[in-house]
């Protein structure tokens, strides 16, 4: 049985792969771990590829494709360290299974950046082997051999193999245990514009999206969770919906009231009309006032240290020039336009689950739980998500499908109304920003203080998540705070946490969001106070040929910052990096008809090796307009401890005639991949914020900037 | 409960259900036409757009019964393989992100493309303005919809 790697081998294989995946990547072709015999037709090196005998590829990913493309850009890598014909490679999304394929959780920007080096190793493995077995075939060197295009390649005697006629050859060959990546400059498909995979079936209605997933005998149900947050149902009148037809059973479940009914209409046309009792709880009297009040006081008191740099204390003493501001930034919801829902087929041994979710595994755990079922008696398909921008990775919406399922003891597809989605979401945290300036006589900045004053949202989750956390110090709160890029002699950061009733969640930049408005807008502040040009300061503040300076500068030049005339448009610039990219931004902004108008905006990005620069682009544009929705438009308020906020009348967002020219411009390097989800939101707050101070001469210290602000 | 029939793509189907049931649902749950996206349930985002006799139209606001005597068409229905000139303008283009409102974003720009075939780009802003996108796919769709006016353009000619 040599063609069999021992699991010996089996475990060394696994622990060269790098990148912290746990066992089971590597599976040989025969599954000695399940001990069942595979057909050899298939070859299938890892977890990631199947090479069919008609030359096919398929390839798995463990990411949730929810927009950003990991779909398309994640096989790409596998694609171009194998040498594959990219036009026969086919993808699926993988159903959660943590043994299998590693963590699936979707989020962080992380798909791409966490994946690199494990899946060009998958590649390359399986390019390896695929040599291996056309040499052996042809009795030559392995070294004398290449690949293309889904194709051994053996110049000397002009012969080829594709890898589809060497799949059970290829299976009998021992796993490498150590394979040479491609040098970047041998990349053809990495770089390249190629086509989305999910493109066809988005335009044609075939794409599955949970909320398509038809069952035979399915009921359909929502949810009515108590308006005010922490309320506990008390009762509720079946009366007052006793003229709607096809009601089928009311009853609680964890999160509130479960109505089940024979279409999804019925269940949301009986969820609006029934009266429901609710013991509001101590929340009630909870209000957007009372909330700033919180946060106002706790920003009065020093909080966790979360940098410190030399003394600022004495740096601001000793300077007369000193500039403070207070910045704040509103609750948001997510609004992804799909709804939240789920499909959940709960029956006596095993239970079936469609989910658009970014946590498979946790999902799956928790149902687990939910139905007393063994993990592996509980399959959760993960369908395309319509959205997630963090909102996905809680997943209680799958959590209410089961419970309902369990108890109907049917299939069952739970949809929330678009009001239970926004009035029910885990929303992007509130937040106050005390700063403080100093600059001495020749016009440096030598001091900078920071005070992040939020809800935390590792505090409000820690059950489940353990995080570092000491002295009340929640890291991720001042992620963008602590590690701002400038070079400041003095700085201290530091954190008070104000947690409200209000749950929080991980939304589109999480924190960075909030953080970078409070710094780059702060930054116009203070080059105005050292008589400098916003670009000229942060560009004194950075390391000589630095990515920072790199990026700032191909901004400038690409946008034309110096030699830009002013009126009718204006200019801000802003900076900032999150998520291990670089972006910088000019937007152009005019101000007039009651009206915030931004015309365009540049942005340069350094997101190390670029995979798929249409994709990048993309997502960077996506997140600056998604970022613009929260500086000009949406906010979220609280109301006799509910959501003010019920739909897109009342928290509205860019829309297409609102929406900028945006023009995306990318660094050229080869440095490992970091993410492009986030990266791009961030700045555009603070670019259009400061290019209104530019129009107007008002400084924009609060989101959404409004009309009325600044007249 | 009563029985109503649609015509949908070009295809009959009679079904029993409340009259104020909206056609969303019904063309979703009861015919199995997914492709029609919920989105508000109010007719303010456009993922629920079809055609009523070739008018862009909110499927979540309109009642079965409402649209009972007219020619339905569903993002499955524009076109039997996908290539619709706006579909395939789309392809080109690459639009999609997530996904999720894209039937309505491709129905309400065919219905405004047979309107006015020769949009200027406020126009096109103007008559899509009212389809919301949370991906941020409006400078794709932008270039799409000027791709198949061109193209519809040209093959006029």
């Amino acid at each position: 049985m040599n063609n069999i790697m021992d699991r010996r081998d089996f475990i060394r294989v696994v622990s060269t792969t790098g990148s912290g995946l746990v066992l089971g990547l590597y599976l040989p072709y025969t599954n000695k771990l399940n001990g069942k015999t595979k057909a050899a037709t298939i070859f299938e090196p890892n977890v990631w590829i199947k090479v069919h005998p008609d030359n096919s590829v398929l390839i798995m990913v463990g990411k949730s494709e929810m927009g950003q493309g990991v779909l398309t850009s994640l096989p790409m890598i596998i694609a171009e360290e194998m040498d594959l014909d990219w036009s026969t490679v086919k993808v699926q999304q993988a159903p959660a299974d943590k043994d299998k394929y590693g963590s699936q959780m979707t989020g962080g920007s992380r798909s791409i950046a966490s994946s690199w080096k494990q899946l060009r190793k998958a590649g390359a493995t399986a390019r390896e082997m695929m040599i291996s077995a056309a040499a052996k075939e042809w009795g030559v060197p392995a070294g004398d051999c290449t690949t293309k295009a889904s194709h051994v390649i053996h110049n000397m005697s002009n012969r080829k193999m594709s890898y589809g006629s060497l799949t059970e050859k290829a299976s009998q060959v021992p796993i490498p245990r150590r394979v040479s990546l491609k040098n970047p400059k041998q990349f053809s498909i990495i770089g390249k514009n190629i086509k989305r995979k999910d493109t066809q079936p988005k335009l044609n209605g075939k794409a599955q999206f949970s909320m398509d997933v038809q069952l035979e005998g399915m009921v359909y149900a929502t949810v009515v969770r108590s308006p005010v947050f922490g309320g506990q149902l008390k009762s509720f009148d079946e009366a007052s919906i006793s003229d709607i037809q096809g009601v089928i059973k009311i009853f609680k479940i964890e999160n509130g009231l479960a109505i089940v009914a024979r279409s999804i209409w019925v269940a949301i046309k009986a969820g609006k009309r029934l009266k429901i009792t609710w013991d509001k709880g101590e929340n009630d009297a909870l209000d957007s006032n009372k909330i700033k009040a919180l946060l106002v006081e706790k920003s009065k008191k020093q909080g966790a240290i979360a940098r410190k740099k030399g003394n600022v204390k004495k740096a601001i003493k000793s300077s007369d020039n000193q500039v403070e501001a207070v910045y704040e930034s509103p609750f948001q919801a997510h609004a992804t336009m799909e709804p939240m829902n789920c499909t959940a087929d709960v029956q006596k041994n095993k239970c079936r689950i469609w989910a658009a979710t970014q946590a498979p595994a946790r999902a799956q755990k928790k149902a687990a739980k939910i139905t007393g079922l063994p993990i592996k008696k509980v399959e959760l398909n993960v369908t395309y998500l319509g959205g997630g921008f963090g909102r996905r990775s809680i997943n209680d919406f799958v959590n209410d499908a089961v419970e309902i399922s369990m108890v109907m003891e049917k299939p069952v597809k739970m949809v929330w109304t678009r009001e239970e989605d926004m009035q029910h979401d885990y929303y992007r945290p509130t937040s106050l920003h005390v700063m403080k300036g100093a600059i001495d006589n020749e016009n440096h900045l030598t001091a900078w203080t920071h005070r992040v004053v939020a809800p935390s949202i590792l505090f409000s989750q820690l059950v489940k998540m353990p995080f570092p956390f000491k002295e009340k110090l929640d890291i991720i709160s001042v992620e963008g705070a602590k590690n701002i890029r400038y070079d400041i002699p003095n700085i201290l950061v530091d954190y008070r946490m104000a947690n409200t009733p209000v749950p929080v969640g991980w939304w589109r930049s999480v924190y960075d969001s909030q953080n970078a408005f409070a710094n780059e807008c702060f930054m116009d502040e203070l080059a105005e106070a050292a008589g400098k040009d916003p670009l000229q300061f942060r560009l004194e503040l950075l390391p000589k040929s630095s990515r920072e300076r790199n990026v700032l500068t191909l901004l400038a030049e690409k946008a034309g910052w110096e030699t830009f005339n002013s009126g009718p448009y204006y200019q801000g610039l802003s900076f900032h990096k999150s998520f291990g990219t670089y972006v910088a931004q000019v937007a152009r902004v005019t101000v007039k008809d009651n009206t915030i108008k931004v015309g365009e905006i540049h942005c340069a990005v350094d997101c190390g090796t670029v995979i798929n620069p249409s994709i990048v682009d993309a997502q960077i544009s996506g997140a600056i307009i998604y970022g613009l929705s929260a500086a000009l438009k949406s906010k979220i308020t609280v109301s006799n401890g509910r959501i003010d906020q019920s739909n897109f009348d009342d928290f509205d967002v860019l829309r297409m005639d609102e929406t900028p020219k945006i023009h995306v411009h990318l660094i050229e390097s080869d440095a490992a991949p970091s993410g492009v989800g986030e990266p791009g939101l961030p700045p555009a707050a603070p670019a259009v914020a400061n290019a209104v101070y530019a129009a107007t001469g008002k400084r924009i210290r609060r989101l959404p900037i409004t009309y009325q602000d600044i007249i | 409960m009563k029985i109503f029939t649609l015509n949908v793509n070009g295809k009959q189907h009679s079904i029993s259900v409340e009259a104020d049931a909206p056609l969303l649902w019904v063309l979703r749950d009861e015919l199995g036409y997914t492709g029609t996206k919920f989105g508000c349930g109010r007719g303010l985002c456009g993922a629920c757009t079809v055609h009523l006799d070739g008018e862009a139209t909110r499927s979540c606001m309109t009642t079965v019964e409402f649209a009972e005597d007219s020619e339905i068409t569903t993002i499955e229905g524009l076109s039997e393989d996908g290539t619709h000139p706006v579909q395939q303008a789309w392809f080109e283009e690459d639009v999609p992100q997530c996904g999720y409102c894209q039937s309505g974003q491709i129905m309400t720009a065919v219905s405004f493309l047979n309107r006015n075939p020769n949009p200027t780009e406020a126009d096109i802003d103007s008559a899509m303005k009212m389809n919301i996108c949370r991906c941020g796919t409006y400078p794709s769709i932008r270039k799409a919809i000027n791709r198949a006016a061109d193209k519809q353009l040209s093959a006029d000619e």
